[in-house]
């Protein structure tokens, strides 16, 4: 590693002094984590169905390198360049949305998949830190000025990015927006009484949504009925954790690899509780946790309202991803297929995660405006 | 900076407003942080639950099959004397996933290799279809279990799993029941007790002894076999509690091998059949005219002409054309001294003592598999005579077994139970007095010492009972010569402890017993023969020396014929001797055939 002086004024020396280098180095842990554990588990399904051994692991390695890269491009933006491209960023996922509803490959029921010349892309994923950025700027624009339509400005674009889930259908992206914008709802400091409105009003949407997809009533029902045993690959990876036990069974000894279809990507927690065991399961909660708290601590302090607002938004939706993920594989909730950042296998949402926390990188970058705090 | 903002004043307005947004932004986010950081904690404590304390105790190698075939340690069920009728051995079931099997024709033909019984080509069919599972054979022995996967084929694999297994084979098939392939109890017990069972908490004890169980089947089969029947129920039951010692139904099945089941022979006469059962009705028509005190030992009633009543006639199977005494009347199954005894109690009083008796109930019996009688709608005078010698309604053998308990034990009700009593409370209600229930239990004896019974006869025992001959119902009308022979029947009569009925299905008479087929000649012996043998089991000891009174027959006004009805050699022989040989449809007059025409639609037996 080049050593930086302080008194380094150039861009990279910079950049280096004023980005929140704990949590860089808390995403690139992550990283490495989840190219190892890509390693561990995807060879198995990668076999099983047909692919060569090292597929997964290979792309995932690629993603990885891309999304850091991204992450830390993105993290040399301004506040105004955050704001400009996620922007672009919306607009870009937005217009992919809606292709991919006109000429998306349909899979399992759900078309949220566009290939584009021999690529899948997920443009849902992208749209989440987009949205998180540009309903913070509106909520925050609003709030420190009434003369700005804000507040409507960022429904609108709720109800519309999560009418575009829905067409899909996507019930779990919905979840994560709805999560975004409830939360920063909250943060921006409307009244209680619409805080408590707007949660009715999900809690609504959720009963709705069990009413209206089968899939989704069925796995609730399922989770509710303790007749019912629970679903083949919770039941797997419930297994698997036992069997892990505290230090695992060993790198390639687990089993649970050979069963589970989705063992590289939204199980894959399974797999290092059964091949590493607690320990490793420990250190990846701590990590996620850690990114979300060291996140939230900057923030804190700073005194642009905006930024407080787009980083809660885009770290609610890395904690709410990981929460999803980590409680459906353990049983905690009804399943809903869910990425574990960094971890699973996928190179949307791998990429979009790069993104996203470049975005929080680069808007917790010490600034001179952030003053006295410091 | 936003380009709304344009002037100093509106700069410093904004100060303030921005203070308070962050203010109120960082309270709240603090809040959002504390919730993230529970959620994060309890994923954290439920990897510690999941992987160290393994998740609540559950099995390390817990594995989650389809609710049906998750039954692990089904219950057993047993005698009462603890021994073992039904249990569950663990197998292995052999299934394939098609789409792995390399080669299906040799994985087939290696298998069957091993298990001969399976068709190569079968198993290569299957092993072709499309799908990732199936069954290829259930429940292997070890030896197949481990030759098979010694075979080392891909794509072949076990299933754990568990087979019902009965070790006595059909003894008391139809009260065990079967449990299908999915271990779900289907019938008997193993259907009735099934969620316990299943539970696997605890052996479920029955009241059946199985000593006596296999005497009471080998008897019936004995019997059966003797006198070319179609079939035989069998109830061997403890009077004093209800439970049932033994209970046999014939044909029956070997439960281990529910495939082999044909025809009828899953249905237990025993609980589910119920008959027409004839003369042995009589002893309630007694019990209910001496308990209501319309008749006494010595009274008396003129059997000199058959009733005729509306266009029927009831007549005498055994005429004796006299006055009779209520002895007598049972002694000779007079079927015209039975209804005139059951008009003098009255139709409601019928009616009552009846369902006393538990006769016009479904039994309460711990089985799936019970019938409820067959009665008349409306119960018309007629047939209120007419069951009084048995006729006009049709009870299974565990009802008229519980009704005989009652006649014998001092006059005690008990519900029939297959499950052995606890001890404790027996629920029991009184139907007839103490009194009434010796003068009946000596008049029982008396058809043993000198009536149809005589064959029932083992020294010592002090058998008592009564014989029923009744013709079977075919269709609308019915038939000449097959016929319901029954004998009921209970020991020791100074003191009863079991009541033992034996029912035989069609016999037919051979030359041994001059061509007879009646209860009297078909199962008073089987019944003789079972008390013999389960007498010293129980601890009863044939005993040589007591005395027990019968009544004295009393003498009614015939006295021409009185004093040879005594001593001359008892019609039920006499019958044999000089009768005409085939006692065809001697009892079906023009009445009975009428009557039993009529109801024919309700009592058809099943």
């Amino acid at each position: 590693m080049v050593t930086l002086a302080r008194t380094d004024n150039s861009l990279v020396g910079h950049w280096w002094w004023t980005v929140d280098r704990w949590n860089l180095g808390a995403f690139v842990v992550l990283a490495l984590l989840g190219a190892l554990l890509t390693l561990a588990a995807s060879p198995a399904v990668a076999e099983r169905i047909g692919l060569d051994t090292f597929y997964f692991a290979r792309r995932q390695a690629i993603y990885l390198v891309l999304g850091l890269s991204a992450m830390v491009a993105i993290s040399f933006l301004s506040i105004r360049g955050v704001r400009r491209f996620s922007v672009f960023l919306l607009v870009a996922s937005v217009i992919l949305m809606i292709l991919t509803l006109i000429f998306g490959d349909e899979t399992k029921g759900a078309t949220r998949w566009l290939n584009v010349g021999g690529l899948s892309i997920q443009a849902s994923e992208f749209v989440k830190p987009a949205f998180a950025v540009l309903a913070a700027w509106m909520f925050s624009a609003s709030r420190l000025d009434d003369r700005v339509p804000g507040y409507s400005i960022a429904v609108g674009l709720y109800v519309f990015v999560v009418g575009l889930l829905l067409l899909q259908p996507d019930v779990g992206m919905s979840i994560v927006v709805s999560a975004i914008w409830g939360i920063q709802i909250f943060v921006a400091g409307l009244p209680l009484i619409i805080v408590i409105g707007v949660a009715l009003f999900f809690l609504g949407g959720s009963v709705g949504a069990y009413f209206m997809f089968d899939h989704v009533r069925g796995r609730v029902d399922r989770f509710l009925d303790p007749e019912v045993a629970e679903g083949f690959q919770v039941a797997r990876a419930l297994e698997a954790f036992r069997n892990g036990g505290w230090a695992g069974r060993g790198p390639g000894e687990g089993r649970v690899k050979e069963v589970l279809p989705d063992a590289h990507a939204d199980f894959i927690l399974a797999v290092a509780g059964e091949e590493f065991g607690l320990i490793v399961c420990i250190i990846i909660v701590s990590l996620f946790a850690f990114v979300v708290l060291r996140g939230f601590a900057r923030i804190f302090k700073d005194d642009d309202f905006f930024v407080l607002l787009a980083v809660t938004g885009l770290l609610v939706q890395f904690a709410i991803q990981a929460i999803i993920n980590m409680a459906s594989t353990l049983n905690l909730m009804p399943p809903k297929g869910m990425t574990l950042p960094f971890i699973s296998y996928g190179g949307s949402s791998t990429l979009a995660l790069g993104l996203g926390m470049g975005m929080v990188l680069a808007l917790t970058k010490i600034r001179p405006s952030t003053g006295a705090t410091r | 900076m936003t380009p709304l903002i344009s002037s100093t004043e509106d700069r410093r307005q904004m100060d303030g407003v921005r203070k308070q947004a962050l203010e109120t932004g960082r309270n709240r986010l603090l809040v959002a942080g504390v919730v993230i950081t529970l959620a994060f904690v309890a994923i954290a404590s439920r990897l510690v639950d999941l992987t160290v304390l393994n998740g609540g105790s559950e099995p390390r190698t817990a594995t989650n099959e389809p609710a049906s075939d998750n039954v692990i340690g089904r219950g057993d069920i047993t005698d009462r004397n603890g021994l073992l009728m039904a249990t569950s051995l663990p197998t292995a079931s052999l299934y394939a996933d098609p789409k792995r099997i390399q080669d299906p024709q040799e994985a087939a033909l290696r298998i069957s290799r091993v298990m001969p019984e399976l068709d190569p080509v079968e198993l290569t069919r299957k092993m072709q279809m499309k799908g990732r599972f199936v069954w290829l054979a259930r429940n292997l022995t070890p030896q197949q279990h481990f030759q098979i996967n010694r075979l080392g084929l891909p794509g072949i694999a076990f299933q754990e799993g568990e087979r019902r297994v009965y070790p006595h084979g059909q003894m008391a098939a139809h009260v065990l029941g079967l449990t299908n392939v999915d271990g779900l109890g289907v019938a008997g017990i193993e259907k009735q007790f099934d969620q316990q069972l299943r539970l696997g908490s605890g052996a479920i004890e029955l009241s059946l002894d199985l000593r006596i169980q296999a005497i009471l089947q080998e008897e019936l089969k004995n019997t059966i076999s003797e006198f070319t029947a179609i079939g035989g129920a069998g109830i061997v039951m403890d009077v004093t509690t209800g439970e049932v010692i033994a209970m046999a139904s014939l044909p029956d099945f070997d439960p281990n091998s529910p495939n082999n089941i044909v025809g009828d022979t899953a249905f237990n006469r025993a609980a589910k059949g119920v008959y027409e059962m004839g003369s042995t009705f009589k002893l309630f028509t007694a019990a209910m005219a001496l308990d209501s005190g319309t008749v006494s030992m010595t009274s008396s009633y003129d059997a000199r002409n058959p009733i005729r009543i509306a266009r029927f006639q009831i007549s005498d199977y055994h005429a004796e054309n006299r006055w009779l005494s209520v002895p007598e009347i049972i002694l000779h199954s007079s079927n015209i001294g039975a209804a005139k005894m059951a008009v003098d109690v009255g139709t409601k009083g019928q009616q009552d003592y009846l369902r006393g008796f538990g006769l016009l109930d479904a039994p309460d019996i711990e089985l799936p598999e019970i019938a409820r009688p067959l009665l008349p709608s409306p119960w018309r005078p007629i047939n209120t005579m007419t069951i009084a010698y048995g006729h006009g309604i049709a009870v299974s053998p565990v009802q008229l077994a519980s009704g005989i308990s009652a006649l014998v034990n001092g006059g005690l009700y008990r519900p029939a139970t297959i499950i052995k009593a606890a001890g404790g409370t027996v629920v029991e209600r009184r139907v007839i007095s103490a009194e009434t229930s010796l003068q009946m239990r000596r008049l029982m004896r008396l058809v043993v010492t000198a009536g149809t019974g005589r064959k029932a006869e083992i020294p010592g025992y002090l058998i008592g009972g009564k014989t029923g001959t009744a013709d079977k119902l075919q269709g609308r009308g019915y038939a000449n010569s097959s016929r319901i022979a029954s004998f009921a029947g209970a020991f020791p009569m100074n003191n009863p402890r079991y009541s033992v009925l034996v029912v035989i299905d069609e016999p037919h008479g051979t030359k041994k017993t001059f061509n007879y087929a009646t209860g009297g000649w078909v199962a008073a012996p089987a019944v003789g023969r079972i008390v013999s043998r389960m007498g010293p089991l129980v601890g009863i000891a044939p005993d040589l020396q007591v005395v027990f009174e019968t009544p004295v027959i009393g003498k009614p006004k015939a006295k021409v014929r009185e004093a040879k009805a005594i001593k001359k050699p008892d019609p039920f022989f006499k019958a044999a001797s000089w009768r005409k040989p085939a006692p065809a449809n001697d009892p079906d007059d023009e009445f009975t055939r009428q009557m039993r025409t009529a109801l024919g639609r309700d009592l058809a037996p099943q």
